[in-house]
């Protein structure tokens, strides 16, 4: 009697979500709970944006001197000067507004790329394994040259293709990373297309694309989202360096590598102005690497390797 | 090992091609008239006709390719349409300062990243180890463009009048460049591949100072590169720094390392002698794989320090759609990559013994 409660007791403790059962494991690491911290931050900060930029991000502040260096009332700053957190940029736009709006920019930018990124190079390595022979040749000989090349320059070199701007960078930056996740794809099928309980599937007389769709590929979901995650702080890196390059986004959209881009030339004279974007973007990339390797540590034993 | 190489040189030939091939297709599929696109307003009938004439671009697509291999074969990578000067001297100009800074940050990134990386491991978890990642996770998530103005800012403008301080830009200080090495042997006008080997030489500064003694342009462009070398090396050094630690401490937990404690020997030459010869296997791959983000990194860092190298003369060939040299220093950086990724193949081979059997 005792041993049947016992029984359901374990029952309806695994019977929890997945998901929930995931972020609590993830909480207990210690840079998966910071890498969530951060996001969240972020997350909100780019939710609530209008809320706590204090102007339009592309609104050029006639009654302001270009460059000035940030006013703080609370830090001493006379209360007659009007307030600017991140100071003025060379357009006499206000840079925090601009800094908090980037948030939002970058975010898409990370996820858009990643998802097309992942759904493509899925789409190659399923097919690729599934079919063999030739076209698995054929394939992977393709995703081999594109890694020959050092990624970032491959994007480059894509956006001399198609033309600058910052749909092209994307489309770019998401094209290079396809390998990455082909390969994934394709060794998990591999592995698993031969198992017993995919045979069992197709004895049963299930079809190719239900196999393929309910059988097999869920088990390459964890590993790609731990790869998606990392991918996407390599993304917006990637993105940033592009419109710093002035590849990438055009101005006056408020993007932080093209903010850095634009301002490079005043280091000397008005640091602030390169200090802050920068900053933004290397705590969101951060907090994507952060999540990344905790999720990789926790989620996906097969792949704890702590090098990268 | 020699049959192992061989194998893998063979194993070269198709990548080689498709990274030719990947190239070639990069001027051919450019949506629209590639006259109108290359040359811009200036473009009118007789001149966009005398352009394709020149280019060839009015050949089939098959007859183009077997020019453009046969052409990569005898060392010649077409014009460049901004300059009028071939694309193979754009190279010799520009390559080896690209090739400098990538080598100066390969060396930093490997010698501090492993050390930090075994400091790391060998004081775990200790207030050392816990700083030392922190850095590394940083260092990972940092704009090379970023770290590379910062540190223009700190070493040009807060240490300015120290000794530390150190020039935020330029190659050489006002008034210094490298002898041309074709005048300083008193050779006239060399041609074809002589003359490109001499150009590369003579704006090598360690093989030019080789040569002409002039160690004082040496110490001056090495001053230059210092700070473009520590943005570029800092994530492959973060990179080389966590997974010498984790490399390590898998390492030290085997048996045969608590044989060698167990025999009496010194730690030091343990961790030396043993572990580390293990450990360095991943080491060595990582590395490899870092020299594609180094390459990358010298690309954006150059724009940041204005050195007149491979990254710059890439982006302004690409913002003044000059195809041609686009192409060329696209293919030139893939070889690279491929060439090095080569070397780390066969240096792990010779580390792991295993690997040269299957």
């Amino acid at each position: 009697m005792e041993n049947t409660t016992e029984l359901s007791h374990v029952a309806a403790s695994t019977r929890r979500s997945p998901m929930r059962e995931a972020l609590r494991h993830l909480l207990r690491h210690s840079s998966g709970r910071a890498g969530i911290i951060i996001l969240g931050l972020l997350i909100l900060i780019a939710v609530f944006a209008p809320v706590i930029a204090p102007y339009n991000p592309t609104q050029i502040l006639r009654e302001s001197r270009r460059r000035t260096p940030p006013c703080i009332h609370l830090l001493g700053c006379p209360a007659d000067e009007p307030q600017h957190l991140f100071g003025v940029d060379g357009n006499t736009r206000d840079l925090f507004s601009r800094v908090i709006f980037g948030s939002r920019l970058s975010l898409q930018i990370g996820i858009v790329t990643m998802a097309f990124a992942i759904l493509i190079g899925t789409l190659i390595g399923a097919i690729s394994a599934y079919a063999g022979g030739w076209l698995d040749n054929l394939l992977m000989r393709f995703m081999d040259v594109l890694m020959a090349f050092p990624s970032l320059l491959l994007a480059i070199a894509i956006v001399s293709i198609l033309g600058t701007g910052l749909i092209n960078a994307l489309l770019a930056i998401g094209i290079v990373s396809i390998p990455r996740f082909a390969r994934l794809v394709r060794s998990t099928v591999l592995t698993v297309k031969d198992l017993e309980f995919v045979q069992a599937s197709r004895a049963m007389g299930a079809s190719g694309m239900h196999i393929l769709f309910k059988r097999i590929l869920p088990n390459a979901v964890t590993p790609l989202i731990v790869q998606g995650t990392l991918g996407i702080a390599t993304a917006i890196l990637d993105a940033a360096a592009l419109s710093f390059l002035g590849l990438g986004a055009e101005p006056p959209r408020p993007e932080w590598g093209l903010m850095l881009g634009e301002e490079k030339n005043s280091i000397f004279s008005a640091p602030h102005l390169v200090i802050f974007p920068g900053i933004a973007i290397m705590l969101t990339v951060l907090g994507f690497n952060l999540l990344g390797d905790g999720m990789r540590d926790t989620l996906d034993p097969r792949l704890t390797q702590a090098g990268k | 090992m020699t049959q192992f190489i061989t194998r893998r040189l063979f194993l070269l030939i198709p990548v080689l091609l498709g990274v030719v091939l990947v190239t070639f297709l990069i001027v051919r599929l450019i949506p629209g008239d590639p006259c109108v696109t290359m040359l811009g307003e200036r473009a009118t009938p007789a001149k966009c006709e005398a352009f394709l004439e020149r280019y060839g671009l009015d050949d089939d697509i098959f007859t183009q390719f077997w020019r453009y291999l046969g052409n990569l074969f005898k060392g010649d990578l077409g014009d460049s349409i901004r300059f009028t000067r071939p694309v193979t001297t754009l190279i010799a100009e520009r390559l080896p300062l690209t090739m400098e800074l990538t080598l100066l940050a390969m060396i930093f990134s490997t010698t501090v990243g492993v050390l930090l990386g075994v400091i790391s491991a060998l004081k775990r978890n200790t207030f050392i180890d816990t700083i030392t990642m922190i850095i590394a996770n940083i260092g990972v998530s940092m704009p090379v463009f970023w770290l590379g103005l910062l540190l223009a800012y700190f070493f040009a403008l807060t240490l300015k009048g120290t000794p530390f301080a150190l020039p935020p830009s330029g190659r050489f200080s006002a008034g210094l460049s490298p002898v041309d090495l074709a005048q300083f042997w008193g050779l006239e006008n060399p041609t074809g591949l002589k003359a490109f080997i001499i150009e590369l030489m003579s704006n090598t500064v360690l093989v030019n100072v080789i040569f002409t003694g002039d160690w004082k342009l040496f110490w001056d462009s090495l001053r230059h590169l210092i700070l473009p070398a520590l943005a570029v090396g800092t994530i492959p050094m973060s990179i080389i720094a966590r997974m010498t630690r984790s490399s390590l401490l898998e390492v030290v937990g085997l048996d045969y390392i608590r044989a060698a404690r167990a025999k009496g020997m010194v730690e030091r030459r343990v961790i030396s002698k043993h572990a580390m010869r293990n450990a360095l296997i991943p080491i060595v791959t990582i590395i490899g794989i870092e020299t594609g983000s180094l390459l990358s990194g010298a690309v954006l860092t150059e724009t940041v320090f204005n050195l007149p190298g491979f990254g710059t003369g890439l982006v302004s060939a690409i913002l003044a759609r000059d195809y041609p040299v686009v192409q060329g220093f696209t293919l030139i950086i893939a070889i690279i990559f491929v060439l090095v990724n080569l070397i780390v193949d066969i240096s792990y081979a010779y580390l792991d013994p295993r690997i040269r059997l299957d």
